[in-house]
Parts: structure tokens; sequence; C-alpha cells
């Protein structure tokens, strides 16, 4: 590796929050609309969310490149560590572990995800109205289903998991006590956020889904 | 753990061995007589001594290294039954039989369980935790450092750059650069100095380079394992706040 490996790797800590973090914060803020307002809220999420000015370069510098960024850079971190839990079988270091294999698993659940949806919109085989339809098809196949449901606790896992780290890298939590609050905390957030993910991920089940005829009567 | 020791009479290792620095590790079996109070170091003595193996048959003794024999030193540390600690103070009568001792292989091994800790003293060479006070002419007493942070800052000091921190953490390896635990606690250490922080900004780039702070993935392994009982994880976060620090006031002040 040429350049500064200190400047890569803030880099790569930096985007896994903003702004990688916060889309996960906004999807699960719009698919949580499937499960308590039905197909129409849900929809109503991903229209506004088009509806946003230079939709495409958002897309390209606030998601697509990011995540390709920390995607790579990642597996980068992942492959130079020498995993021990065996020998040392402490918490913290099981985390690290967790976070590695969470982060290669999140990789590629999300390049399965982005290929099912985003993609199939670009090459026109989905609308956005279709989206929910698209997501109904894939819940209701129980070997999908159950891809997704480790996916959203890969994802989940290693976004908490790495806003613990992000605080202590860039030195918000410093003594051993904030980072023992740290970790209660965003472990009740993974929690809380896997929880809701698979909430709207069951939402999908329901035949309200399965066409976009809810949509117009409403 | 007394009870768990079968035979008072013997004490059965399993030494990780290497004749050279590159030829390949093979484990050896060798049964000491006990003694009371035995320590690790007191039984590769014993093998010194007697140089023959659990088979009966003649070998070599084998080699390690040991100085203080109070644990403040840091030359005798190797992994014992698993974790790397100073033999000096590993006692027979708290560990689990057979034990089983090997060198710190995160270290080039010299021979047997001989390891080179060269690339610690480098580390702290790298990052210039010493306190510059040379000059020309007489400069006078230093500012005096506050009691309460003296005492804090003694237990840093208390750092004898064994390795077993490096050793235990899963980021200082063959594939990564990463300085390791106890210099980034060393820097906090000398930047805390009343007269080491005029070098401050200094020691925080280097930290600020390849192989610099960024190696740690926060495994938090070494604070576990250090045997002064050295606050690394705290000294790294502490560090990683002033690296950040410095990088905006870098970046503002272009
Ligand atoms: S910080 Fe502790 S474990 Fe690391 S070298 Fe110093 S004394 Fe040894
Ligand atoms: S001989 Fe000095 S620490 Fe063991």
């Amino acid at each position: 590796m040429t350049g500064n490996s200190y400047y890569y790797r803030k880099l790569h800590s930096l985007l896994g929050v903003i702004p990688i973090g916060a889309f996960l914060v906004e999807h699960l803020i719009t698919n949580y609309a499937a499960f308590n307002q039905g197909h129409g809220g849900f929809i109503e999420g991903v229209e506004w969310l088009n509806s946003l000015p230079l939709v495409f370069a958002l897309e390209l510098f606030g998601i697509w490149l990011p995540l390709l960024y920390h995607g790579v850079y990642g597996l980068y971190v992942a492959y130079t560590a020498r995993n021990n839990v065996t020998n040392y079988g402490y918490f913290r270091n099981q985390m690290f572990m967790l976070q590695r294999v969470t982060g290669v698993l999140t990789l590629l659940f999300i390049a399965w995800h982005v290929f099912e949806t985003r993609v199939q919109v670009a090459l026109g085989n989905v609308t956005h109205e279709e989206l929910g339809v698209r997501m109904h098809e894939i819940a209701t196949q129980p070997w999908a289903f159950a891809l997704y449901c480790i996916g959203i606790i890969a994802a989940t896992f290693h976004f908490c998991n790495g806003m613990w780290s992000f605080l202590v890298s860039w030195g918000i939590t410093i003594g051993p006590r904030a980072q023992r609050v740290s970790s209660y905390v965003w472990m009740v957030a993974f929690v809380v956020m896997a929880v809701m993910f698979i909430l709207s991920l069951s939402a999908f089940l329901d035949p309200q889904f399965q066409d976009t005829s809810v949509l117009t009567k409403s | 753990m007394a009870e768990a020791v079968a035979d008072k009479k013997n004490v059965r290792f399993i030494i990780t061995r290497q004749d050279s620095a590159d030829s390949p590790s093979y484990t050896e079996e060798f049964e000491v007589p006990y003694r009371p109070n035995m320590n690790v170091i007191s039984a590769l003595m014993e093998i010194q001594r007697t140089p023959v193996n659990a088979n009966g048959k003649k070998t070599t003794p084998v080699c390690w290294e040991s100085n203080c024999l109070e644990e403040v030193c840091g030359a005798c540390s190797m992994v014992i039954n698993g974790k790397p600690r100073q033999a000096c103070s590993a006692l027979v009568d708290h560990l689990e039989q057979p034990i089983r001792v090997a060198p710190m292989k995160t270290f080039p091994v010299v021979r047997d369980l001989v390891i080179n800790r060269e690339r610690m003293f480098s580390a702290l060479k790298r990052v210039k935790a010493w306190i510059p006070i040379d000059g020309t002419y007489d400069l006078g007493p230093g500012p005096r450092m506050a009691e309460t942070k003296r005492q804090w800052a003694y237990e840093l000091s208390k750092c004898m750059t064994c390795g077993v921190c490096l050793e235990s953490c899963p980021n200082v390896n063959d594939k990564t650069s990463f300085i390791g635990p106890a210099a980034i606690s060393q820097v906090r250490l000398f930047n805390t100095h009343p007269t080491g922080e005029m070098n401050k900004d200094e020691r925080l780039e280097t930290l600020m380079e390849d192989g610099g702070i960024e190696g740690c993935g926060n495994s938090q392994n070494c604070v576990r394992s250090c045997p002064k009982g050295i606050p690394l994880t705290t000294s790294i976060a502490a560090i990683n706040a002033d690296t950040t620090k410095h990088l905006f006031k870098k970046w503002l002040s272009f």
C-alpha cells in the first residue's frame, strides 16, 4: 500500500458512520413504514427518497462510493488480523472477531440485496412502485427470508459494534467506564435495530404487498 | 490447584523448541523433579543441569533468557499454557500440568525460547520515548509535574518492554506493521511530562503514519494481558483523542 494508512483507516472509519451508518438508520425508518403503515406508507417513503434533488448524485456519493471504499478497505483490514479468540476468549476480542466476520457477511448480503432491488430498478425490470411487491416475492421464499435475517443481524451488529469502536478510535470514549457504558448502549441499539428490521421484513409477507392495486385505492 | 498436581515428584513440561532462527520448530517433553515453590525458570535450570528428555534420551539443554527474576525486566517472557507471561513469576504450583512452554512467536525466534524483541526498542526510538534535556548550557529546572498527574503517569512508567501485549494482539503480526500497544502508551507517558510535552506533536505525528495508531482494532487483549496492569486501552483511546485533535488542528491551520 502506498500513501499513509492512517488517513486510509480514518476515512474508512468515518465513512462507516457518515454516510453509511446514517443511511442504514434511514433505511430502517423507511422499511419500518411497511410494518406500521402498510404498503402505502412504504411506497410513500420510497417515493419521498426518490424525490430528493440530485438523487443520483446522492446515491453515488452518499451510498455507492462510500460503501465500495468501506467494503474493500474493510476486507483488507479483516485480512490483516490474526484472530486468536481460542487463546484469548475475552469479550472484546470476540467482538473484534465478530466485527470482521459480520463485515464480510454484510458485504455479501448488501451485494445480493442491491442486485435484487436497486439493480433491477436500474435495469427497468422493476419500478419504484413495485418494490413492495418485489420484497413480498423475496420474503415469501423461506430460504431467502432466512438469509435476509442473517444479513440483517450481521449488518446491524456490524453497525452497532462499529459505532462502539468508532467512539474509541476518535477518542470520544476514553476510560474503561465510558467504554463499558458505550458497550451497553450499542448492545441495546443492536437488538432494537435488528428486531425492527426483522419486523419490517415480516411485514412484507402480508398479502397486501402482492400487487400495487392498494396504492391506487388510497 | 495444588490438588490437580497428581504426581508431586515430577513435573511434566512440553516445550516448543527450535534449533536456530530458521529451522522448523518441534516439541520435546521433559520430566522435572518437583521442588516446593519452583517456577518455570527453576525448572528450565533443572533441564539445563540434566538435559535428558521424558523418554530418557540425552538432548541439548533448552535455551531461554532471564535476568531480574522478579518480573521487572521482561526478558523471560514466553507463552506458558497458552498465555504470554514472565517465566520467573510463573509458579509451577499455580499451573495446570503438563505445562506447555513456547516462545512468543510474534517476535523472531532466535533459539528455543529466546526471542528477539528488537522491534519494541526501535518502536521506542521511533516515537522518541524520552525527554530531551540536552543543551549547550544549563537549561535550569523544568516545569514541575502535578502530583495528580504523576500518580497515573507512574503506572505507565512501569512498562518493562516485555512484549506480552504485542504477543496477545491480533493486529500485531506478519501481515501488518502495527507498532503495538506498549509504544503508544509510552507516547502518552512522555507527552504527559511537562518537559516531554514540548515535543508532543512529533510523537503524535509518528503515530499518524503507516504502522501507527490506526493499527489498533480494539480487541483489548493487551490490557487483559499486561503483567504490570498498565491501562493500555485507556492510553490508546487518549492518544486517539490527541491524534484526532492534532489532525484537525493541522487541517485548519493550512
Ligand atoms: S505494556 Fe505491559 S505487556 Fe506491554 S510491554 Fe509493557 S509491561 Fe509488557
Ligand atoms: S527475569 Fe526479569 S521479568 Fe523474568
